[in-house]
């Protein structure tokens, strides 16, 4: 394929990147608003274009089961899925990322049941947010697109060899057409080298994975864990700037748009980002000194980046889009606030909460959400959290 | 041999906890849960085997003379050849007497 630019459905486009970066083995069930992705992606095997085995499995335990084994072997590794279909293949989700196969995954976010909904929100998320996967968010279908390939490159890079989810908002970006540049399929396999695992399960080089752990050694397998997902950040920023050394679109672990000269950012992490820039843009023609700051990287979580946007500023509203029962709030506000916790002129937070299972925030409504939060700040109102728009 | 389990650092663990060291489960002792183990009478045993098939762990050998005998290094005394034999040979025989 020749670079080219088209109006393409964003799960379109994701599946086509996943045949771009020419995929092994590829397991997954279908689930809204996921199917899309998984549909085309069956479409492109069966007719051929793709020399891969597409694996129909009959739920999203065994869709991550087939993945966990295919990367096991240094097969490239895909699969995506939704909400319900997320919590169902949390055990494997887990063993994944201990068992440090690359498996790269699209994860349009959707709520959890219950009430069942089809629609967006970063509950699912955020259920496996401790499971030591990388979590990269993206606000828009070029987004989307490009971040498959740089998936594969931190996952399966040597030095890291952890699975990475790619979180793209359900049917906000999903089921939305957008123009999207494709790269060349020469430039693709440049950047995307074949998978080179140290202890692929092969005949001939006989290892075990996944085995019993003794409480003398659990520790130890933890902490090497938790070293190789710091790790992985430096690999993670080169993946990027060479991305966008070949592309033009850069990528940083945390985005900002008029922050530098702001007194107040509203915070976004998804494709609220989009809305809230152009909400900022009208804010400013007023006069008020707001900015945006978007989180693209989860995990790792990047602290010094967010930091170096953060400190100064006099306050932050940050939006989420789940709910802790029960806790301190949202749980981006809640990682930002223990982020800023003690550092010299750490902004306070307002937290909303605010989209939950796909209900629309407008313009209108981010509006109101920064003046409102700018309010709330001034008069010291920062604790806990607003379940913006509920009734009653 | 491999670094006992409580000595291993952080660092010595291959990515993903792999076990690059095939078979080194035998390095881990198991009969030192035992409570109790089968004693074998030889003058009933008739060799057929099946506390060799039904063993767990692969406890059980087979001697040269044809009968079989538990692996004490790596029995934990479940008792389960005792059970299954047919003509009743093995006896659990308590650690403590």
């Amino acid at each position: 394929m020749a670079r080219t630019r088209k109006g393409i459905e964003v799960s379109i486009a994701m599946a086509d990147a996943v045949a771009q970066a020419n995929v092994d083995v590829i397991a997954a069930y279908p689930i809204t608003p996921q199917t899309h992705i998984v549909e085309h992606l069956s479409e492109i095997v069966a007719n051929g274009h793709l020399d891969a085995e597409y694996v129909p499995v009959e739920s999203e335990h065994s869709a991550m089961s087939v993945c966990c084994g295919s990367a096991a072997v240094g097969a490239r590794t895909f699969t995506s899925t939704s909400s319900q279909g997320l919590a169902l293949m949390s055990e494997i989700f887990t063993i994944a990322a201990a068992m440090r196969l690359p498996i790269v995954m699209a994860l349009a976010n959707r709520s959890l049941s219950s009430p069942l909904s089809i629609w967006n929100d970063h509950s699912d998320v955020m259920s496996v947010r401790d499971a030591g996967w990388i979590h990269i968010f993206v606000e828009n279908g070029q987004e989307s697109y490009d971040n498959v390939f740089t998936a594969f490159r931190i996952a399966e890079d040597p030095d890291v060899m952890l699975p990475v989810a790619v979180n793209l908002d359900g049917f906000i970006l999903t089921h939305m057409i957008e123009p999207v540049i494709y790269e060349d399929d020469e430039t693709i396999r440049k950047y995307l080298p074949d998978v080179k695992m140290k202890n692929a399960l092969h005949p001939d080089n006989p290892v075990s994975m996944g085995c019993f752990g003794m409480p003398e050694i659990y520790t130890e397998a933890q902490m090497n864990r938790e070293v190789g997902v710091q790790n992985s950040y430096k690999t993670i920023l080169k993946a990027w700037k060479e991305w966008g050394d070949i592309t033009g679109r850069h990528y940083h672990p945390v985005e900002t748009y008029k922050a530098d000269d702001a007194e107040y950012c509203i915070v976004t992490m998804g494709s609220y980002g989009e809305t809230a820039m152009e909400v900022v843009d009208s804010l400013r023609k007023e006069g008020e000194k707001v900015g945006v700051i978007k989180l693209r990287l989860w995990r790792p979580f990047p602290f010094e980046e967010f930091r170096k946007a953060a400190l100064g500023k006099k306050s932050l509203i940050v939006i989420d889009r789940a709910i802790s029962f029960g806790g301190p709030g949202g749980p981006v506000a809640s990682e930002l606030r223990s982020a800023l916790y003690g550092q010299p002129g750490a902004p306070t937070i307002v937290n909303y909460i605010a989209g939950l299972a796909g209900r629309d925030v407008a313009r209108a409504d981010f509006r109101n959400i920064i003046l409102e939060g700018k309010a709330k700040a001034a008069k010291g109102e920062t604790d806990g959290f607003t379940l913006y728009g509920v009734r009653g | 041999m491999a670094k006992p389990m409580d000595k291993i650092t952080w660092q010595e663990i291959e990515t993903g906890s792999v076990v690059t060291e095939i078979g080194n489960a035998r390095q881990y002792e198991t009969g030192s849960w035992r409570s109790e183990r089968p004693v074998v009478d030889a003058k009933l045993c008739i060799k057929c085997g099946v506390c060799w098939l039904f063993c767990p762990d692969s406890s059980v050998k087979q001697a040269e003379d044809g009968h079989f005998e538990a692996d004490l290094v790596y029995c934990k005394g479940c008792g389960i050849c005792a059970k299954e034999c047919p003509v009743g040979c093995i006896k659990m025989v308590s650690e403590e007497g």
